[in-house]
């Protein structure tokens, strides 16, 4: 059955590129996140140069466009979005005792289109300039928009999306049939649980964006007339398809994150999480909810004052699950016995930034107000009091809790309390300070605005935070190198809950010599508290079967890659040439026998010291 | 170490059960199937003859094809056997997007509300 035998001797590098491994590709997600993160925060310190004083000649106002439109397609769909999926794959097959995913080879072909579509996005700037349509690509300003900038918007939009989408059906396969004996739904972690929400949410989102894409895709390059008013079409169609995306997107942003606040704040408050079939429901609640408020993003399109208004009631019911999560939170911390490591500051520092983002949320609910409130300063703070208050923090509060499973050494406790602080109070100086530039008036994707209008200081201040934000961020990349050596206590340093910290750190290739056998919710605290300490077996030690790798997932890519340069260029032999490719990979992994190998039990052993 | 192959044709008799549930299922098929020949050649028959309002014909063959989906997807592809997340994901899907969609004809249509 078996028709190779195991890891034979490859190189380092051929070993990550063709890996399937769960845990090497959520670290390399993690990597690719982290990159783009770096990429997208430059651009947002340019944009702050050039906003800090009034008439600046920093940036001229096409560069400013370019900047503001990939600093949040890069911020969203490049960063964030891979750094959730960097812990969910790194996580959630520990989490529910899971070998590794259910199709690692989709996992890996997932990760590669992403990397390939944040190149295809980033080359737009070497190319005669980036997309400048903002992240939304609103027509007709993207369908008339110069150059190729918004071409390349799309079709890494379109190739990254695609990865998107098979990783989401990936975790929601993985979920529902990989769970460890004994793990019903009811007893995963919460983090697995807002995984497998989230992915929902992306498998029902983001084909709206792939056919709003499309469409552009189609006016821009093959002369199609969906959005051309002179021709019958209709621009506003655009708007909704968007953002019927759009608004479950900004829901997979932050459901991850909650899902990391369940797990670091019942860690470090030694309590278990307080109502945690609410939290279940609330997450499931605010995912369906999540479809049926995107024309609140629209209400001064003149859609009319029913349409608002019903719009306006589904948005601020969002706010009740929300609240109970909230809740839950501050009363899983009642009574604890609080510990204030880095990881548990992000997470107490997410209930207030998060609740501020929330209030202004509800406040843009009211569909009459935010006549005044749209495309303003007031709507910049607001998102970004709700992704960095809540994602950025919640990625970052992984960062620090997860890091010795993940890469086996232990962050600074020290530099990461200073990298904590700066970081906070860097956000609050930027972003408070822009509510009040909102509701002065000042326009947001602007790239300048008028000496004497009262806007010169707030302004400052908030280029000042930005400025300490990304010193902030130095101080965690020195953290990351310097911390190499802290390689004690890395198997369970925070004295776990759940499964993954039953693992070795780092963590076996099989990750459970056997599977485990949960007996109840937060299974590891429990085998703590009534049993040995040890996850108990539900099977006896056998050979483990593994998946073998592959490189065909980057050619693949590749293909798929060259193919949206055909397209971007209009050149038909270069589509011909990167969809040949593409499919002829695809022919290759169809046809070709390829069962995996398995590890034998004697080398199980020898690696649980027992040889 | 033995390890059992999930696609291995299955060996000995299959029990008085499963014998029982086999034939009740193949009965099922039968019945299914010509039920939906029925529908099929009545949604084509509302169609071809001039008795049947247009009026009439569309949501009528709209609701034979729905009919048709559902014994499709329950009857022959088994949809309630295994796992019932699929159940749940597809009639919420369905649920979602439906809903999308009606809100979104209203909303881009000539009268405002």
């Amino acid at each position: 059955m078996s028709n190779s035998t195991a890891a034979s001797k490859k190189s380092v590098l051929y070993d990550w590129l063709t890996t399937v491994d769960h845990k090497k590709i959520g670290i390399m997600y993690f990597f690719g996140g982290l990159f783009f993160f770096t990429i997208a925060g430059i651009e947002a310190m340019l944009m702050r140069i050039q906003l800090m004083f009034p008439e600046m000649g920093f940036v001229g106002e096409q560069t400013f466009n370019e900047l503001l439109t990939m600093h949040g397609t890069t911020m969203l769909f490049l960063a964030a979005m891979p750094l959730f999926f960097a812990f969910m794959n790194f996580v959630v097959p520990l989490q529910i005792g899971a070998r590794d995913v259910a199709f690692p080879f989709i996992n890996s072909l997932g990760l590669w289109l992403f990397i390939f579509g944040g190149i295809i996005l980033n080359i737009s700037w070497m190319t005669g300039g980036g997309p400048d349509a903002g992240w939304t690509a609103y027509t007709p300003l993207s369908t008339t928009s110069g150059g190729h900038g918004v071409d390349y918007y799309v079709m890494g939009l379109q190739v990254a999306g695609a990865g998107t989408l098979m990783s989401a059906i990936n975790f929601l396969v993985t979920i529902v049939n990989m769970r460890a004996p004994g793990m019903s739904m009811m007893r995963m972690p919460l983090f697995t649980w807002t995984t497998f929400v989230t992915s929902m949410l992306i498998l029902f989102a983001f084909p709206a964006l792939t056919i709003g894409l499309l469409l552009i895709m189609l006016d821009r390059i093959f002369g199609g007339a969906f959005f051309d008013v002179a021709l019958g079409g209709n621009v506003v169609i655009y708007q909704h398809l968007f953002w019927i995306f759009g608004h479950p997107e900004v829901y997979i942003l932050i459901l991850p994150a909650f899902g990391i606040f369940s797990e670091v704040i019942p860690t470090f408050a030694k309590k278990r999480l307080f109502g945690y079939t609410a939290m279940v429901f609330a997450t499931m609640i605010i995912g369906f909810l999540g479809f049926m408020v995107w024309a609140h993003h629209m209400f001064t399109v003149g859609m009319g004052p029913v349409a608002n208004a019903i719009f306006a009631v589904a948005t601020m019911a969002i706010a009740v699950p929300t609240g109970i999560k909230i809740f839950n939170w501050l009363l899983t911390l009642w009574g604890g016995r609080i510990k204030f490591t880095t990881a548990n500051l992000f997470a107490l520092a997410f209930i207030p930034s998060f609740v501020l983002g929330g209030v202004t949320g509800v406040q843009l609910a009211m569909s009459a107000a935010d006549y005044q409130f749209h495309d303003t300063y007031f709507v910049v703070a607001h998102f970004h009091y709700v992704i960095i208050g809540g994602s950025v923090l919640g990625i970052f509060s992984a960062t620090f809790y997860w890091w010795p499973k993940m890469f086996g050494y232990r962050l600074s406790e020290t530099l990461g309390k200073w990298f904590f602080w700066l970081f906070l109070i860097g956000f609050h100086l930027t972003f408070f300070v822009q509510h009040f530039l909102g509701l002065m008036g000042m326009p947001r994707r602007v790239g300048s605005y008028l000496d004497g209008q009262g806007l010169n200081e707030m302004n400052f201040i908030s280029s000042m935070g930005a400025f300490l934000m990304g010193f902030a961020f130095i101080l965690l990349v020195i953290n990351v190198l310097v911390s190499r050596k802290n390689t004690d206590n890395v198997q369970d340093p925070w004295d776990g809950r759940t499964l993954e910290w039953a693992t070795t750190s780092p963590v076996q290739e099989y990750n459970f010599a056997q599977t485990p056998l949960v007996r109840d919710l937060d299974a590891f605290w429990y085998e703590k508290m009534e049993g040995d300490g040890r996850m108990k077996a539900a099977e006896p030690l056998d050979d483990i079967h593994m998946p073998n790798g592959s490189i065909l997932p980057i050619f693949i890519s590749l293909g798929f890659s060259i193919l949206a340069f055909g397209v971007i260029y209009s050149q038909w032999w270069l589509m011909i040439v990167g969809g040949v490719f593409m499919f002829s990979m695809m022919f290759i992994r169809s046809i070709k026998e390829d069962h995996g190998y398995h590890i034998p039990v004697s080398e199980i052993k020898k690696e649980k010291g027992e040889g | 170490m033995s390890h059992v192959d999930p696609s291995a044709p299955l060996e000995g008799k299959p029990t008085k059960e499963s014998e029982r549930n086999l034939k009740r299922e193949s009965r099922t098929q039968l019945v299914s199937f010509i039920f939906m020949i029925f529908i099929t050649s009545t949604a084509f028959l509302t169609v071809a003859s001039d008795i049947v309002p247009t009026g009439f014909a569309i949501p009528f063959i709209l609701l034979l094809a729905s009919i048709q989906v559902i014994m499709q997807l329950y009857v022959f592809m088994h949809m309630n056997h295994g796992s019932r997340w699929i159940n749940v994901m597809m009639w919420a899907g369905l649920f979602v997007a439906a809903m999308t969609v009606a809100a979104l004809m209203i909303l881009i249509g000539v009268t405002k509300y």
